[in-house]
């Protein structure tokens, strides 16, 4: 598991990779991610190294979602696995999250 | 022992005065106490006495030699570290062996090194006191793991006074759960309503532990309070999302699949919000319909986009449903690969005994070498013609003479009102201040609900329920009954309610009226009565239930009778 981050050049958009297992062992890093920027700010998730996905990780992503402003939050889940997007439809995260 | 890492207690054991003096010099120079025996008996029992730190054993000497005295006082010390350096002027390395094969841990040659002598007994030192560290440290955790285990135990028992076991005993029912599934998030209710429909909620909070337990309380709380009182699944819904959105973090939640069966008429109502597909296994052409989440999990949304919307399957008898928290399907192997839902319809496809259903999967799951996880819940529910009876009475507090006996009051539900709203649990709550009406509370909520479900479905909102006579239309019937709902802004149902008293008893008169077309009463009550179809049951019902059931020349209004007395 790892997390790391990239803010786009004109410091507008916060990208976070997740790798591995994205479970409650990426708790702090993947909240330290984004705990220095506001709701100003858009989102990327990119999930293309995780290769699984618990509901402890479903739960940090509304912590970033209510982070980025709750309703207004603009986050998109990109990259996703096959494994990944099951997960998101059963819980229907794409009902709150942009997807792809 | 004293604890003083610098400052040991070490026994000196050899045969030779003249060694004895030696070794003591060097070692009380470095500030250690210092004990002497002169052979492997004197050395035990010094050991037993003062309980050296450290010992320094000559390996030769009369009485018992040193490699029986580390053996015995090895034995003595336990799981606590007592360094035994032989001293040694024996050099073949068989010899040396022997020293550490007795128990010694490690050995210095004669003539001694005071520098080496130093060096080894620091070492061992350290050596003891981490060992010291870790029995302490275990000892530690087994002591806040018993603390745990209690405290879990205890707040198991709290919760399942609040949670009881509901109706899970029922003979249709069977289910699989760890008893410590609480603190694995999961949980299982079910219920009668009071017109004899079973509700059961399979939920699977985020997280583990106590925090996954805490919110379990306030939910069954409300699911079985609303459930008593006669609330639907819709309205018990949203009070449950709006209780968790309000209490929980917001990284927490609780995936879940309410179910409401409705056994005298056939079919189940369903909402699966984030658990895995549950499946409704026919009877009669084994075909498997699943359950789909179509919902975010309880506790995420606000009241404001909080969708209650529910599916409605026909359910014919000796049909199953069949619920599962994500523990089957996530359960992995060594390999880390998962049980997934492909090894689960294959369990299906094998399965042959309905009735064993649940321990082939468990069988699956140990075949597949899945580590035995506690968060495995499972649960399957059989279509039968009547519920278990007795559903458990409420006890009533009051005692009765103030029971309401003469009165009637007419009740206009409009348009707007009717979308959302629910009026039947607190008509039945006023209804059931006739004491009279109490014993019969079951019946009376049933028709209650079969009348104003038909004034509201093919009243109001018109729908006609010979759509139902397949599973597609099935499907579309409620459709269009949640389309239509949603649009509604005009129409009306009246409810009008007359008790009298009548000899030493009673009679309730109930009118339903609503501002639909109206159907020809004699020709739907010519009908002879349904075997299979799927629609049709609900006059059926009405008029077994009650004692007098008409209906008014335009069909627009139905009228029933509840004698007591």
């Amino acid at each position: 598991m790892s997390v790391t981050s990239e803010l786009s050049p004109d410091g507008q958009q916060l990208t976070i990779f997740v790798s591995g297992r994205f479970d409650f062992a990426s708790h702090q890093d993947f909240r330290a991610a984004y705990e220095g920027l506001g709701s100003e700010q858009r989102y990327v998730v990119d999930l293309r190294g995780t290769h699984y996905l618990d509901s402890s990780a479903l739960g940090m992503l509304l912590l970033l979602r209510d982070h980025a402003g709750g309703e207004r939050a603009r986050i998109r889940l990109v990259n996703c696995t096959a494994d990944v997007i099951t997960i998101l439809t059963i819980s229907n995260f794409s009902k709150l999250f942009q997807i792809g | 022992m004293q604890p003083s890492s610098e400052h040991l207690c070490i026994l000196i054991a050899d045969d030779s005065a003249s060694d004895r003096y030696l070794l003591s010099t060097i070692v009380s120079r470095q500030g250690h106490e210092v004990l002497c025996a002169a052979n492997g008996a004197e050395a035990v029992a010094a050991f037993e006495k003062h309980r050296p730190h450290l010992i320094l054993m000559d390996a030769l000497m009369p009485v018992m030699d040193g490699f029986d005295a580390a053996r015995r006082i090895k034995q003595l010390a336990g799981e606590a570290l007592v360094p035994i350096i032989f001293l040694t002027s024996l050099t073949e390395g068989e010899a040396l062996a022997r020293c550490l094969d007795a128990g010694g841990d490690d050995f210095i040659a004669k003539p001694y090194n005071h520098v080496v002598l130093t060096a080894k007994i620091k070492a061992m030192n350290r050596l003891r006191l981490l060992q010291e560290t870790v029995l302490q440290q275990r000892d530690l955790i087994s002591r806040h793991h018993e603390y745990l285990l209690n405290e879990q135990r205890v707040a198991k028992e709290v919760f399942d006074q609040v949670a009881h076991s509901g109706c899970l005993n029922a003979s249709n029912i069977r289910y699989l759960q760890s008893p410590y599934a609480l603190f694995n998030g999961d949980l299982l209710l079910a219920t009668y309503t009071p017109a004899g429909h079973m509700h059961m909620l399979l939920g699977d909070f985020t997280g583990h532990g106590l925090p996954a337990a805490v919110g379990a309380m306030p939910l069954a709380e409300v699911f079985y309070g609303m459930t008593a009182k006669g609330f639907g699944l819709a309205e018990t819904l949203r009070e449950m999302n709006a209780k968790l959105k309000r209490i929980l973090p917001v990284d927490m939640f609780c995936c879940a699949t309410l179910l409401c069966v409705n056994f005298k008429q056939r079919q189940v109502e369903v909402w699966n919000g984030g658990l895995p597909d549950g499946y409704l296994l026919s009877a009669a052409t084994g075909e498997r319909t699943a359950l789909v989440s179509r919902h975010l999990p309880l506790g995420v949304l606000d009241s404001s986009s909080f969708d209650d919307k529910t599916e409605v399957y026909p359910f014919a008898c000796n049909d199953r449903i069949f619920l599962l928290s994500d523990g089957v399907v996530d359960t992995s192997n060594r390999q880390e690969e998962l049980f997934g839902v492909q090894r689960l319809h294959e369990v299906f496809a094998a399965n042959r005994e309905p009735h064993l259903l649940i321990g082939e999967i468990q069988q699956a799951l140990t075949e597949f070498g899945g580590q035995a996880r506690d968060d495995v819940s499972m649960v399957e529910i059989l279509a039968v013609e009547a519920p278990d009876p007795g559903t458990q009475g409420v006890i009533y507090s009051d005692s009765g003479t103030s029971t309401p006996l003469d009165w009637s009051a007419t009740f206009e539900f409009r348009g707007s009102t009717i979308r959302r709203f629910n009026p039947l649990p607190y008509l039945l709550q006023l209804l059931l201040e006739v004491h009279g009406l109490r014993p019969q509370s079951g019946a009376l909520y049933s028709v209650l609900t079969e009348l104003y479900s038909n004034a509201l479905e093919h009243g109001v909102l018109g729908l006609d329920s010979s759509l139902k006579n397949d599973a597609v239309g099935f499907a579309r019937y409620y459709q269009l009954r949640a389309e239509r709902l949603a649009n509604l802004c005009d129409g009306f149902i009246r409810v009008h309610v007359q008790v009298v008293p009548v000899g030493e008893g009673g009679l309730l008169t109930l009118q339903v009226e609503d501002s639909g077309p109206g159907f020809n009463v004699d020709t739907i009550l010519a009908l002879p009565p349904v075997v299979d179809e799927l629609y049709g049951r609900g006059l059926a019902l009405v008029r077994e239930l009650s004692e007098q059931a008409t209906w008014s020349a335009d069909g627009r209004t139905a009228c029933v009778e509840f004698a007591w007395g």
